[in-house]
């Protein structure tokens, strides 16, 4: 068991005994236990329905919006419970990027830049929205490439670009952690490459959470890795060590293709 | 083999539906013809309705006036209350026992006979109005646009509450990522991506209402002359037609039929616009 999942000192995320279901005894996570250290990119993997996306989206509470499911253990940031936070603060500090980007189509890019504040009711003077724009831009590495197209609507930028935005949007509020959830599975190789080097650079500043179906992308990028089979969390440690020298069976078998 | 079969079928098929049409247009417009050429344009801006012999004059300025202010009347009583309930059934209350609920019975009462209307109209709503003072005998203008109203709101809930089921997933979770309450997705997301869908199904809702007979033509008071307040009595131009139909012969005939011509023509730009749009939302 101690050479399966890797203890993190201090961790940003606490996830403790967590277990989800959808349906009454049917368990879509279950019992995962496991820290997420700061200012790194932790991937999670494992086949499609191993239940990756319920556990990232039970982390900003977002399994909220689903009337029947059910939620049992607890998620700390940085040593708070979450379930006791409101919604509201923990999805501003817990931010969130889709498979699918979506920026918002009625929204300029810079509406879409800082729509969080905007959903929020947050007024902000003129300066400091056009501050937080150029650095949520600048930090994605769009800001270039917008800079003189500001006022128009988002979904003229091509799919990288939207993608993009949409980390940009998530940065504006300035979250200890961003949560992606195969960000780049819609994206062109070139577009992935960018979002790629793009989410190792922001782990300087963010701690980064990252749901990935593509095993590469995971060796390439994270610094830890999870891997997830049929709702447990079946092995979790140093990237390299994970793909090197797995323990599990189901782990090598994973990392070999077997399945997937 | 087959294929060719069917494919011949249904090219016959649509071929009889484009003659109806054809023809039926041909012959609303042979039979207006007589009207149009005893009065001309003018038939559109007249208000004189004089069946008497050797006097006779027709004009359908007093109908066209009557069936635009009872629709309107009709949408905006529709508007505040098909908006709020498409929103409680497709968003707020999404997925409730209770939404489904009221969209069923919303579905439903899409679905009753205007004649069945009419009737509750003047057993029920007429009375109504004259227990109010509107007018003395509850016939009129208003009568039939509030008999409207309650037509057509859950026509244009059902179309609106499909258009704001459309609005994707994906924004309301991006909005939701970001902090947003249930509100704030309504306000920010639901309602600006939802908003010409929205505004096409009250559209087509107008033209429901622009077109309606039975319930507006047992209620409106049947009198020919233009209405100068919503408590008078007035016809639009459906229900003359149904109430004079059955006596009329000669130019009075022909002027009927050119009023169904000119009903034919709105209703279709109407609901060709509406269909354009929603096209368009889609
Ligand atoms: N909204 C939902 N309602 C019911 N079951 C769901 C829902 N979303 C996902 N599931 C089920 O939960 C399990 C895990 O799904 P998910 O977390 O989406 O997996 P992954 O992201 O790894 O592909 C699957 O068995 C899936 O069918
Ligand atoms: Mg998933």
């Amino acid at each position: 068991m101690k050479d399966l999942i890797i203890k993190i000192e201090n961790p940003v995320l606490d996830i403790k005994n967590l277990s989800i279901s959808y349906n009454k005894g049917k368990y879509a996570v279950t019992n995962v236990n496991a820290g997420v250290k700061k200012n790194s990119v932790t991937a999670i993997m494992g086949p499609s329905g191993c239940g990756k996306s319920t556990l990232l989206r039970a982390i900003n509470r977002m399994h909220e919006l689903y009337p029947n499911i059910e939620v049992k253990g607890k998620i700390f940031l940085n040593n708070n419970d979450i379930f006791l936070m409101s919604s509201i603060e923990i999805r501003r500090k817990i931010g969130m990027v889709f498979q699918r980007p979506n920026p918002f189509p009625t929204m300029s890019i810079y509406d879409n830049v800082i729509a969080g504040y905007k959903l929020n009711g947050i007024r902000l003077k003129k300066n400091k929205k056009d501050e937080i724009v150029e650095k949520s831009l600048k930090d994605v590495v769009l800001w270039n490439e917008v800079k003189n197209s500001l006022k128009k609507k988002g979904t003229f930028l091509s799919g990288g670009q939207q993608q993009r935005l949409c980390i940009a949007r998530a940065l504006a509020f300035k979250p200890d952690v961003i949560l992606l959830d195969e960000p780049t599975s819609a994206l062109d190789p070139i577009a992935t490459k960018k979002v790629e080097q793009l989410l190792i650079k922001l782990k300087e500043n963010y701690t980064i959470l990252l749901v990935t179906h593509n095993m590469s992308q995971a060796a390439r990028m994270s610094d830890y890795s999870m891997f997830m089979y049929l709702g447990e969390l079946v092995e979790y440690g140093k990237t390299k060590k994970l793909f090197i020298n797995p323990v599990d069976k189901r782990t090598e078998e994973y990392l070999t293709g077997k399945f997937s | 083999m087959s294929e060719k079969i069917t494919k011949i079928i249904l090219f016959i098929a649509s071929f009889i539906i484009v003659i109806i049409s054809a023809g039926m247009v041909l012959s609303l417009m042979s039979g207006a013809a007589p009207a149009f050429k005893e009065f001309g344009f003018k038939f559109i801006i007249s208000t004189e309705w004089n069946p008497t012999e050797g006097k006779e004059q027709y004009g359908a300025l007093q109908f066209i006036a009557g069936t635009i202010i009872t629709s309107i009347i009709a949408i905006i009583i529709c508007l505040p209350l098909a908006f709020s309930t498409s929103l409680f059934i497709g968003e707020y209350f999404r997925g409730t026992k209770l939404a489904k609920i009221i969209g069923t019975m919303v579905d439903m009462l899409a679905g009753i006979p205007s004649i069945v209307y009419g009737l509750w109209g003047f057993y029920v709503l007429r009375p109504l109005i004259v227990d109010l003072g509107f007018n003395a005998q509850g016939f009129g203008i208003i009568t039939a646009g509030i008999i409207l109203a309650i037509m057509i709101i859950p026509y244009a809930t059902s179309i609106s509450t499909e258009i704001i089921k459309m609005v994707s997933n994906e924004l309301k979770e991006a909005a939701y990522s970001l902090g947003a309450t249930q509100k704030d997705v309504i306000m920010a997301v639901v309602i600006p991506e939802a908003r010409s869908g929205i505004f096409t199904s009250y559209i087509l809702a107008f033209g429901r209402a622009i077109g309606e007979t039975m319930a507006v033509t047992m209620l409106i008071g049947n009198t020919n002359i233009i209405p100068k307040s919503i408590f008078d009595t007035g016809n639009t131009m459906a229900s003359v037609i149904a109430n004079q139909f059955g006596e009329a012969d000669g130019l009075k005939l022909s002027s009927l039929i050119a009023i169904g011509l000119i009903l034919f023509v709105i209703t279709g730009l109407i609901n060709g616009l509406g269909k354009i749009m929603i096209k368009q939302f889609n």
